[in-house]
């Protein structure tokens, strides 16, 4: 009895409710709540991608510790922890209005600093946009962490997060990627493509980070005097095969993200941004078993990351073949890239230079090649133009502000704190007080460094000198 | 009192272990060690580089036992550690000064 008069009184209210004046909504009244809609879910996919690139950051912390030694580690997390929060904070302040403010001239923006295109009650999409594109930077900005890993004075890597955050990183950017807000690019005008960003982001890290790298000189025992490579070994390749997982796994916000749209464009670039991953990883293994004998993880693990580094500029215009075709290319390019730097004495404790710098180069150039529109020599020269201009400006400025570095506060440690480890020297700590770090298995033949010290140093210091 | 210092392959832990509780010893300390005699090391390889490791990782157990114990502890290890592959290790044996077991106090053959 009770439920019929209820559901009655339901019945009843609803009819009362039609009938005292609301029409059938269709799609055409409607439609301002329908766009209301689409715009909510477009924030949410934007900062739900924005969150997936800012956990890239513990893959890249991930990376670098596993790949170098445990007497460095909480040096190791200090730098990670830093460019991301001081370039953060570097980005807000200046790189944001230099990267998407408004640009006269094309070259760089005017407008935007400090957020200033949002006050309180305004439309909010600057903050929502402001935060997918900090992550990017940061990516960027962390990316040199690895390559100068071991033997960079912490202070100076404080100066290049802040100059590469606030100047380097937005000026190529806004030539790109300006119009994206309230900018207009010159290199975006004559049809440039790099979608999410393999040189915007990817190669502006990566040749920085050989800037770095040449500034700083080799690690102490790296190389011999007859041109032979000692390898330093990684204290956990744990850690750094869970950093590729992040890091993947951060991709999938990295490049379907970039729509800053929540439409069905966002399958194809997954599907893309996965096939290109496995394509690398599987290539590099087999390179690396063809030319070592045996499936090398360090490789294989690089060669993941040179794929999902080659197809973020070609991810929305490729088809999946091609994704395929252009990871795996990738993957064979990062092994030989890995090797040619450790032949001209380039130390890269991590592989940054050759995943991010060479291989956002190929696929930049890849998006001109397979871009499924078709493709023609226009199309592909302004690609090679874009990878010069990239080239051309972070190259010289960051290769100047490491030598200021070098020549003002210091860029390096000296030989002692090397030989010690940075965990104590610059930050007064252990990462694992637990454990004995051993240094006798680490590094093969070279002879303990607790044991007279003071003979390798004196010698280590003239090898050094004779390097640089 | 003997010291019988041992360097055994790391897998033989148990083994030695098992056949040195079997003979009535009742203590002994082990540290992981690296070393090499006519074993050598090997070669492997970090991301596309060679190296020679040296240095192979080994235990070191110390025993100190009685004087007269001691050749049946050097049997019991050398058994238990045996494999006749290349790197079985090698044991010494040292006479020992003095012993104090730290709880009580007693030195001497009471200590051990």
């Amino acid at each position: 009895m009770k439920k019929i008069i209820i559901s009655g009184l339901l019945v009843f209210i609803s009819v009362v409710n039609v009938w005292a004046g609301d029409e059938t909504p269709t799609v055409l009244t409607n439609k301002d709540a329908i766009a209301l809609v689409q715009t909510h879910a477009d924030y949410v996919w934007t900062l739900v991608a924005a969150a997936l690139v800012f956990f890239m950051q513990a893959g890249f912390a991930m990376v670098e510790a596993g790949f170098t030694r445990a007497k460095n580690a909480i040096n190791i997390m200090m730098k990670n922890l830093m460019d991301f929060s001081m370039g953060s904070l570097a980005f807000w302040a200046v790189g944001f209005g230099l990267m998407f403010g408004v640009s006269k001239t094309g070259w760089f923006g005017t407008s935007g600093f400090f957020l200033s295109d949002f006050s309180p009650g305004g439309d909010p999409w600057v903050l929502a946009f402001w935060m997918f594109q900090v992550v990017f930077a940061a990516t960027a900005a962390t990316i040199v962490s690895g390559a100068m890993a071991e033997r960079t004075r912490f202070s100076g890597y404080l100066i290049y997060s802040v100059v590469v955050s606030a100047l380097i990183y937005p000026i190529f950017g806004s030539w790109a990627w300006g119009s994206l807000y309230k900018g207009s690019g010159w290199l975006e005008n004559l049809g440039f493509i790099d979608f999410a960003g393999s040189t915007v982001v990817h190669s502006v890290g990566g040749w920085a980070a050989l800037a770095g790298a040449i500034v700083l000189g080799p690690r102490l025992g790296k190389y011999t005097k007859d041109g032979k490579v000692k390898p330093i070994l990684g204290h956990n390749i744990t850690l750094a095969a869970l950093g590729v997982f992040i890091l993947w796994l951060g991709w999938f916000g990295f490049n379907p993200g970039s729509t800053t749209a929540a439409n069905k464009d966002i399958a194809m670039i997954f599907v893309n941004t996965n096939l290109a991953a496995a394509a690398g990883a599987v290539l590099a293994m087999f390179t690396s078993w063809i030319k070592f004998g045996k499936p090398e993880v360090g490789m294989s693990l690089n060669g993941a990351l040179a794929g999902l580094v080659a197809i973020t500029s070609p991810c929305a215009t490729v088809t999946p073949l091609s994704a395929v075709i252009i990871g795996a290319i990738a993957g064979v390019i990062v092994v030989l890239s890995v090797l040619f730097f450790d032949k001209i004495r380039v130390d890269d404790p991590v592989g940054a230079i050759s995943v991010h710098g060479v291989c956002g180069a190929w696929g930049t150039l890849a998006a001109g090649i397979f871009n499924m529109g078709g493709t023609n020599l226009k199309i592909i020269g302004v690609q090679v133009l874009g990878i010069g201009a990239c080239f051309l400006w972070v190259f010289p400025t960051a290769f100047v502000m490491f030598k200021v570095i070098q020549m003002t506060i210091g860029l390096r440690v000296s030989p002692e704190e090397e030989l010690e480890g940075l965990d104590f020297t610059e930050h007064g700590g252990n990462a694992y007080p637990d454990f004995e770090v051993s240094h006798a298995g680490g590094m093969g033949t070279v002879p303990s460094a607790l044991a007279t010290s003071e003979a390798i140093v004196g010698k280590m210091v003239r090898r050094q000198v004779e390097q640089t | 009192m003997n010291k019988i210092e041992a360097i055994i392959k790391p897998f033989k832990l148990d083994d030695v272990k098992d056949a040195l509780n079997k003979i009535g010893v009742t203590g002994m300390t082990i540290s992981e060690v690296k070393g090499f005699g006519r074993q050598r090391g090997h070669k492997e390889i970090y991301r596309g580089a060679e190296y020679q490791v040296d240095f192979v990782p080994k235990i070191r157990i110390d025993v100190v036992v009685d004087s007269s114990l001691s050749s049946q502890v050097v049997d019991a290890i050398s058994e238990s550690a045996h494999t006749g592959k290349i790197g079985d290790g090698k044991i010494f044996v040292l006479p020992v000064g003095e012993a104090v077991r730290i709880r009580t106090g007693e030195s001497g053959e009471h200590a051990i």
